[in-house]
Protein backbone atom coordinates (compact mmCIF):
# COMPACT_ATOMS: atom_id res chain seq x y z
CA UNK A 1 0.00 0.00 0.00
CA UNK A 2 1.69 2.59 -1.19
CA UNK A 3 -0.56 5.61 0.80
CA UNK A 4 1.11 3.97 4.10
CA UNK A 5 4.25 5.52 3.34
CA UNK A 6 2.93 9.10 2.70
CA UNK A 7 1.22 8.83 6.20
CA UNK A 8 2.74 11.20 8.96
CA UNK A 9 1.84 10.48 12.32
CA UNK A 10 -0.51 13.36 12.96
CA UNK A 11 -2.21 10.84 10.25
CA UNK A 12 -2.13 8.10 12.76
CA UNK A 13 -3.41 10.46 15.42
CA UNK A 14 -6.50 11.60 14.02
CA UNK A 15 -6.98 7.67 13.09
CA UNK A 16 -6.66 7.29 17.07
CA UNK A 17 -9.29 9.58 18.12
CA UNK A 18 -11.87 8.17 15.92
CA UNK A 19 -11.07 4.66 17.92
CA UNK A 20 -11.10 6.65 21.68
CA UNK A 21 -14.59 8.71 20.64
CA UNK A 22 -16.27 5.51 18.86
CA UNK A 23 -15.75 2.98 21.62
CA UNK A 24 -15.57 5.83 24.28
CA UNK A 25 -19.53 5.78 23.06
CA UNK A 26 -20.11 2.15 23.02
CA UNK A 27 -18.05 2.00 26.79
CA UNK A 28 -21.00 4.44 27.99
CA UNK A 29 -23.73 2.30 26.34
CA UNK A 30 -22.70 -0.78 27.62
CA UNK A 31 -22.36 0.68 30.58
CA UNK A 32 -26.06 1.94 31.22
CA UNK A 33 -27.14 -1.52 29.38
CA UNK A 34 -25.04 -3.75 32.26
CA UNK A 35 -25.34 -1.15 34.85
CA UNK A 36 -21.57 -1.77 35.82
CA UNK A 37 -18.44 0.10 35.28
CA UNK A 38 -16.74 0.23 31.76
CA UNK A 39 -13.09 0.86 31.35
CA UNK A 40 -11.74 1.58 28.08
CA UNK A 41 -8.05 1.43 26.87
CA UNK A 42 -6.23 3.94 25.49
CA UNK A 43 -6.52 3.45 21.28
CA UNK A 44 -3.75 1.77 19.47
CA UNK A 45 -3.46 2.34 15.85
CA UNK A 46 -1.24 -0.52 14.20
CA UNK A 47 -0.34 -1.63 10.81
CA UNK A 48 0.01 -4.93 10.59
CA UNK A 49 0.64 -8.22 8.18
CA UNK A 50 -2.50 -10.08 7.75
CA UNK A 51 -1.11 -12.71 9.94
CA UNK A 52 -0.60 -10.54 12.57
CA UNK A 53 -3.78 -9.17 12.82
CA UNK A 54 -5.38 -12.26 14.10
CA UNK A 55 -2.46 -12.54 16.92
CA UNK A 56 -4.08 -9.38 18.60
CA UNK A 57 -6.67 -11.57 20.29
CA UNK A 58 -4.60 -14.60 20.81
CA UNK A 59 -3.82 -16.15 17.28
CA UNK A 60 -5.76 -17.48 13.85
CA UNK A 61 -7.22 -20.61 15.83
CA UNK A 62 -8.36 -19.16 18.78
CA UNK A 63 -11.81 -19.56 19.39
CA UNK A 64 -13.31 -16.07 19.53
CA UNK A 65 -17.39 -14.79 19.43
CA UNK A 66 -17.43 -11.81 17.16
CA UNK A 67 -19.64 -9.29 15.63
CA UNK A 68 -19.46 -7.97 13.13
CA UNK A 69 -20.69 -5.36 10.36
CA UNK A 70 -19.91 -3.71 7.15
CA UNK A 71 -20.52 -0.01 7.23
CA UNK A 72 -21.69 1.19 3.95
CA UNK A 73 -22.18 4.76 2.69
CA UNK A 74 -18.55 7.45 2.24
CA UNK A 75 -16.00 6.01 4.18
CA UNK A 76 -17.13 1.97 3.95
CA UNK A 77 -14.79 0.04 5.86
CA UNK A 78 -15.34 -3.48 9.05
CA UNK A 79 -15.86 -3.16 12.04
CA UNK A 80 -15.62 -5.87 14.27
CA UNK A 81 -16.14 -6.07 18.44
CA UNK A 82 -14.45 -9.58 19.40
CA UNK A 83 -14.35 -11.32 22.81
CA UNK A 84 -13.47 -14.22 24.56
CA UNK A 85 -16.77 -16.92 24.21
CA UNK A 86 -16.59 -17.20 28.18
CA UNK A 87 -16.92 -13.70 28.45
CA UNK A 88 -19.83 -12.75 26.17
CA UNK A 89 -21.63 -16.02 27.63
CA UNK A 90 -21.03 -14.31 31.27
CA UNK A 91 -23.24 -10.67 29.80
CA UNK A 92 -25.90 -12.66 27.95
CA UNK A 93 -26.91 -14.59 31.21
CA UNK A 94 -26.31 -11.44 33.33
CA UNK A 95 -28.98 -9.53 30.97
CA UNK A 96 -30.87 -12.45 30.01
CA UNK A 97 -31.06 -14.55 33.07
CA UNK A 98 -30.77 -17.53 31.34
CA UNK A 99 -28.71 -19.29 33.65
CA UNK A 100 -27.99 -22.68 30.83
CA UNK A 101 -26.74 -20.53 27.93
CA UNK A 102 -23.46 -21.39 26.08
CA UNK A 103 -21.72 -20.54 23.11
CA UNK A 104 -19.98 -23.96 23.36
CA UNK A 105 -21.52 -25.66 20.72
CA UNK A 106 -24.88 -25.26 19.04
CA UNK A 107 -27.41 -24.95 19.46
CA UNK A 108 -27.30 -21.90 20.73
CA UNK A 109 -30.95 -20.60 22.89
CA UNK A 110 -32.53 -18.73 20.58
CA UNK A 111 -33.37 -15.69 22.93
CA UNK A 112 -29.70 -15.52 24.38
CA UNK A 113 -28.26 -15.43 20.27
CA UNK A 114 -30.78 -12.22 20.15
CA UNK A 115 -29.35 -10.37 23.28
CA UNK A 116 -25.90 -11.06 21.90
CA UNK A 117 -26.86 -9.85 18.34
CA UNK A 118 -28.41 -6.54 20.65
CA UNK A 119 -25.43 -5.91 22.23
CA UNK A 120 -23.40 -6.28 19.21
CA UNK A 121 -26.27 -3.58 17.42
CA UNK A 122 -26.21 -1.18 20.45
CA UNK A 123 -21.96 -1.40 20.41
CA UNK A 124 -21.24 -0.94 17.25
CA UNK A 125 -23.96 1.44 16.03
CA UNK A 126 -22.49 3.51 18.92
CA UNK A 127 -19.18 3.40 17.52
CA UNK A 128 -20.43 4.43 13.97
CA UNK A 129 -22.90 7.07 14.86
CA UNK A 130 -19.69 8.53 16.72
CA UNK A 131 -17.93 7.91 14.15
CA UNK A 132 -20.11 9.66 11.77
CA UNK A 133 -21.20 12.62 13.87
CA UNK A 134 -17.38 13.26 14.21
CA UNK A 135 -16.67 12.91 10.60
CA UNK A 136 -19.88 14.73 9.51
CA UNK A 137 -19.97 11.43 6.90
CA UNK A 138 -23.06 9.81 5.91
CA UNK A 139 -22.36 5.95 7.36
CA UNK A 140 -24.72 3.29 7.32
CA UNK A 141 -23.71 0.21 9.06
CA UNK A 142 -25.26 -3.16 8.15
CA UNK A 143 -27.15 -5.53 9.84
CA UNK A 144 -24.50 -6.92 12.39
CA UNK A 145 -23.60 -10.67 11.73
CA UNK A 146 -22.53 -12.95 14.43
CA UNK A 147 -20.39 -15.78 14.44
CA UNK A 148 -18.13 -17.71 17.02
CA UNK A 149 -15.18 -19.87 15.57
CA UNK A 150 -11.22 -19.19 14.58
CA UNK A 151 -10.45 -15.58 14.91
CA UNK A 152 -8.38 -16.13 11.88
CA UNK A 153 -11.60 -16.98 9.70
CA UNK A 154 -14.27 -14.09 11.29
CA UNK A 155 -11.25 -11.13 10.98
CA UNK A 156 -10.08 -12.51 7.45
CA UNK A 157 -13.46 -10.76 6.22
CA UNK A 158 -12.50 -7.63 6.96
CA UNK A 159 -9.40 -8.34 4.96
CA UNK A 160 -10.99 -8.60 1.99
CA UNK A 161 -11.03 -5.07 0.70
CA UNK A 162 -7.36 -4.61 1.96
CA UNK A 163 -6.28 -7.60 0.48
CA UNK A 164 -6.77 -6.01 -3.49
CA UNK A 165 -4.54 -3.36 -2.47
CA UNK A 166 -1.78 -4.69 -0.08
CA UNK A 167 -0.47 -7.25 2.25
CA UNK A 168 -1.12 -5.18 5.52
CA UNK A 169 -4.14 -3.30 7.25
CA UNK A 170 -4.62 -0.08 9.34
CA UNK A 171 -6.32 -1.03 12.00
CA UNK A 172 -7.90 1.16 15.03
CA UNK A 173 -7.70 -1.21 17.67
CA UNK A 174 -9.81 -0.58 21.26
CA UNK A 175 -10.11 -2.88 23.86
CA UNK A 176 -12.96 -2.30 26.97
CA UNK A 177 -13.22 -4.06 29.90
CA UNK A 178 -15.87 -4.06 32.52
CA UNK A 179 -14.79 -3.53 36.25
CA UNK A 180 -16.56 -5.29 39.47
CA UNK A 181 -14.35 -3.97 42.24
CA UNK A 182 -11.20 -4.86 41.12
CA UNK A 183 -11.75 -8.24 39.40
CA UNK A 184 -12.12 -8.02 35.62
CA UNK A 185 -14.94 -9.24 34.58
CA UNK A 186 -15.03 -9.15 30.55
CA UNK A 187 -13.14 -7.70 28.22
CA UNK A 188 -13.57 -7.53 24.09
CA UNK A 189 -11.90 -5.64 21.67
CA UNK A 190 -13.09 -2.90 18.82
CA UNK A 191 -11.20 -3.84 15.68
CA UNK A 192 -12.09 -0.48 12.66
CA UNK A 193 -10.32 -1.28 9.43
CA UNK A 194 -11.43 0.98 7.02
CA UNK A 195 -10.86 -0.01 3.09
CA UNK A 196 -8.46 1.67 1.45
CA UNK A 197 -9.73 4.40 -0.08
CA UNK A 198 -11.66 5.57 2.88
CA UNK A 199 -8.25 7.23 4.45
CA UNK A 200 -8.38 9.76 1.89
CA UNK A 201 -12.04 10.46 2.75
CA UNK A 202 -11.70 10.27 6.78
CA UNK A 203 -8.19 12.18 6.04
CA UNK A 204 -9.84 15.10 3.81
CA UNK A 205 -12.66 15.66 6.18
CA UNK A 206 -10.84 16.38 8.93
CA UNK A 207 -9.06 18.80 7.90
CA UNK A 208 -5.77 16.79 7.06
CA UNK A 209 -5.65 15.59 3.74
CA UNK A 210 -2.28 14.66 2.12
CA UNK A 211 -2.22 17.44 0.22
CA UNK A 212 -2.82 19.84 2.94
CA UNK B 1 11.73 -35.23 14.18
CA UNK B 2 8.90 -34.10 12.09
CA UNK B 3 7.92 -30.52 11.97
CA UNK B 4 4.74 -28.84 10.81
CA UNK B 5 5.17 -26.26 7.80
CA UNK B 6 2.81 -23.03 8.68
CA UNK B 7 1.49 -20.94 5.38
CA UNK B 8 -0.18 -17.75 6.46
CA UNK B 9 -2.81 -15.83 5.06
CA UNK B 10 -1.90 -15.10 1.52
CA UNK B 11 1.45 -17.31 1.47
CA UNK B 12 2.46 -20.46 -0.36
CA UNK B 13 4.75 -23.67 0.51
CA UNK B 14 5.81 -26.92 -0.17
CA UNK B 15 6.73 -29.85 1.77
CA UNK B 16 8.08 -33.86 2.24
CA UNK B 17 7.32 -36.10 4.39
CA UNK B 18 8.08 -37.07 7.22
CA UNK B 19 7.09 -32.95 8.07
CA UNK B 20 3.49 -31.49 7.47
CA UNK B 21 1.97 -28.98 5.97
CA UNK B 22 -0.50 -26.58 7.88
CA UNK B 23 -2.61 -23.30 7.98
CA UNK B 24 -4.83 -22.02 10.80
CA UNK B 25 -8.12 -19.92 10.47
CA UNK B 26 -9.39 -20.54 7.21
CA UNK B 27 -12.64 -18.81 6.76
CA UNK B 28 -13.66 -17.88 2.80
CA UNK B 29 -10.32 -17.89 2.10
CA UNK B 30 -8.97 -21.42 0.63
CA UNK B 31 -6.21 -23.64 1.62
CA UNK B 32 -5.65 -25.57 -1.89
CA UNK B 33 -2.96 -28.96 -1.72
CA UNK B 34 -1.75 -29.81 -4.73
CA UNK B 35 0.55 -33.55 -4.19
CA UNK B 36 2.91 -36.18 -6.05
CA UNK B 37 1.51 -39.24 -5.15
CA UNK B 38 4.61 -40.74 -6.16
CA UNK B 39 7.43 -38.71 -5.32
CA UNK B 40 5.68 -37.29 -2.10
CA UNK B 41 6.33 -33.86 -2.30
CA UNK B 42 3.28 -31.65 -1.85
CA UNK B 43 2.50 -27.74 -1.55
CA UNK B 44 0.07 -25.83 0.19
CA UNK B 45 -1.35 -22.16 -0.43
CA UNK B 46 -3.70 -20.03 1.35
CA UNK B 47 -5.92 -18.01 -1.31
CA UNK B 48 -7.69 -14.91 -0.78
CA UNK B 49 -9.03 -13.65 -3.41
CA UNK B 50 -10.61 -15.40 -6.62
CA UNK B 51 -8.83 -13.56 -9.16
CA UNK B 52 -5.52 -11.23 -9.89
CA UNK B 53 -8.29 -8.84 -11.59
CA UNK B 54 -9.18 -7.51 -8.20
CA UNK B 55 -5.70 -6.42 -7.68
CA UNK B 56 -4.85 -3.06 -7.08
CA UNK B 57 -1.28 -3.34 -6.29
CA UNK B 58 2.03 -2.55 -8.88
CA UNK B 59 3.96 -5.94 -7.17
CA UNK B 60 1.16 -8.23 -6.60
CA UNK B 61 1.47 -11.33 -4.27
CA UNK B 62 0.77 -14.24 -6.45
CA UNK B 63 -0.20 -16.74 -3.72
CA UNK B 64 -3.14 -14.65 -2.66
CA UNK B 65 -5.15 -14.75 -6.02
CA UNK B 66 -6.58 -18.40 -7.22
CA UNK B 67 -5.33 -17.86 -10.76
CA UNK B 68 -1.68 -16.93 -9.64
CA UNK B 69 -1.42 -19.30 -6.68
CA UNK B 70 -1.94 -22.49 -8.78
CA UNK B 71 0.74 -21.74 -11.32
CA UNK B 72 3.03 -20.57 -8.60
CA UNK B 73 2.63 -23.38 -6.85
CA UNK B 74 2.98 -25.72 -9.65
CA UNK B 75 6.01 -24.33 -10.11
CA UNK B 76 7.34 -24.36 -6.56
CA UNK B 77 6.72 -28.18 -6.94
CA UNK B 78 8.64 -28.50 -10.16
CA UNK B 79 11.40 -27.15 -8.54
CA UNK B 80 10.92 -29.74 -5.18
CA UNK B 81 10.82 -32.45 -8.27
CA UNK B 82 6.86 -32.80 -8.81
CA UNK B 83 5.76 -33.78 -12.16
CA UNK B 84 2.87 -31.86 -13.50
CA UNK B 85 0.84 -34.77 -14.92
CA UNK B 86 0.71 -36.86 -11.52
CA UNK B 87 -0.44 -33.96 -9.62
CA UNK B 88 -3.51 -34.65 -7.18
CA UNK B 89 -5.82 -31.49 -5.29
CA UNK B 90 -7.33 -31.62 -2.05
CA UNK B 91 -9.46 -27.80 -1.22
CA UNK B 92 -10.88 -26.89 2.02
CA UNK B 93 -12.88 -23.64 2.98
CA UNK B 94 -14.51 -20.97 0.54
CA UNK B 95 -16.78 -20.97 3.54
CA UNK B 96 -19.63 -18.00 4.08
CA UNK B 97 -18.77 -17.47 7.57
CA UNK B 98 -21.83 -14.36 7.83
CA UNK B 99 -25.05 -14.10 5.87
CA UNK B 100 -25.99 -10.47 4.64
CA UNK B 101 -28.45 -9.55 2.60
CA UNK B 102 -27.05 -6.41 1.31
CA UNK B 103 -26.05 -8.43 -1.75
CA UNK B 104 -22.26 -7.16 -2.03
CA UNK B 105 -20.53 -9.45 -4.05
CA UNK B 106 -17.17 -9.32 -2.18
CA UNK B 107 -19.23 -11.01 1.21
CA UNK B 108 -19.73 -14.19 -1.60
CA UNK B 109 -16.01 -14.40 -1.22
CA UNK B 110 -15.90 -17.76 -0.11
CA UNK B 111 -18.02 -19.29 -3.13
CA UNK B 112 -16.33 -17.59 -5.55
CA UNK B 113 -12.85 -18.44 -4.76
CA UNK B 114 -13.58 -22.02 -4.91
CA UNK B 115 -14.90 -21.35 -8.70
CA UNK B 116 -12.20 -20.14 -9.45
CA UNK B 117 -9.78 -22.68 -8.19
CA UNK B 118 -11.77 -25.75 -9.63
CA UNK B 119 -11.78 -23.63 -13.28
CA UNK B 120 -7.81 -23.08 -12.97
CA UNK B 121 -7.32 -26.72 -12.01
CA UNK B 122 -9.84 -27.62 -14.68
CA UNK B 123 -7.76 -26.13 -17.14
CA UNK B 124 -4.52 -27.69 -15.80
CA UNK B 125 -6.27 -31.16 -15.79
CA UNK B 126 -5.35 -31.74 -12.27
CA UNK B 127 -8.14 -34.11 -10.87
CA UNK B 128 -9.91 -32.22 -7.00
CA UNK B 129 -9.45 -36.16 -5.08
CA UNK B 130 -11.50 -34.50 -2.13
CA UNK B 131 -13.20 -31.29 -1.08
CA UNK B 132 -14.78 -29.61 1.88
CA UNK B 133 -16.01 -26.60 1.25
CA UNK B 134 -18.48 -23.83 1.91
CA UNK B 135 -20.73 -24.03 5.38
CA UNK B 136 -20.32 -21.11 7.68
CA UNK B 137 -17.40 -22.64 9.57
CA UNK B 138 -13.48 -21.59 10.10
CA UNK B 139 -11.02 -24.47 9.18
CA UNK B 140 -7.90 -25.82 10.18
CA UNK B 141 -6.13 -27.71 7.72
CA UNK B 142 -3.34 -29.90 7.68
CA UNK B 143 -2.08 -32.14 4.97
CA UNK B 144 0.37 -35.21 5.64
CA UNK B 145 2.51 -35.82 2.34
CA UNK B 146 3.23 -39.43 3.55
CA UNK B 147 -0.48 -40.74 3.71
CA UNK B 148 -2.21 -37.81 1.42
CA UNK B 149 -4.34 -37.17 3.92
CA UNK B 150 -5.92 -33.71 4.62
CA UNK B 151 -6.84 -33.42 8.48
CA UNK B 152 -9.58 -30.51 8.57
CA UNK B 153 -10.53 -29.03 12.48
CA UNK B 154 -13.74 -26.97 12.78
CA UNK B 155 -14.72 -25.39 15.99
CA UNK B 156 -18.26 -27.20 15.86
CA UNK B 157 -17.89 -30.37 14.17
CA UNK B 158 -14.26 -31.93 15.42
CA UNK B 159 -11.94 -32.71 13.13
CA UNK B 160 -12.01 -35.08 10.29
CA UNK B 161 -10.10 -36.34 7.52
CA UNK B 162 -10.73 -36.58 3.82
Amino acid sequence: MDFLQRLKPYHLDVLKEIGNIGAGHAATALSQLLNKTIEMSVPAVRIVSFQELPEQVGGAETEVAAIFLRIEGEAPGSLFFISKIEDIEKIVRQLTGITSFQLQSPPYHEVGISAFQEIGNILAGSYLSSFSDFTKLSLQPSVPGFSVDMAGAILSYGLIELSQVGDSAIVIDTQIKELDGDEEQMKGHFFLLPDPDSFEVIFSVLGVGENE
Amino acid sequence: MSNVIKVGMAELNTVCPPDTIRTSGLGSCVGLVLYDEVRLVAGMAHVMLPSSSLCRQDRPNPAKYADTAIPALLHCLEVEGARTFSLKAKLAGGAQMFSFSTGNDMMRIGPRNVEAIKEKLNQLRIPIIAEDVGGSSGRTIEFDPQSKKLHIRTVNQGIKEI
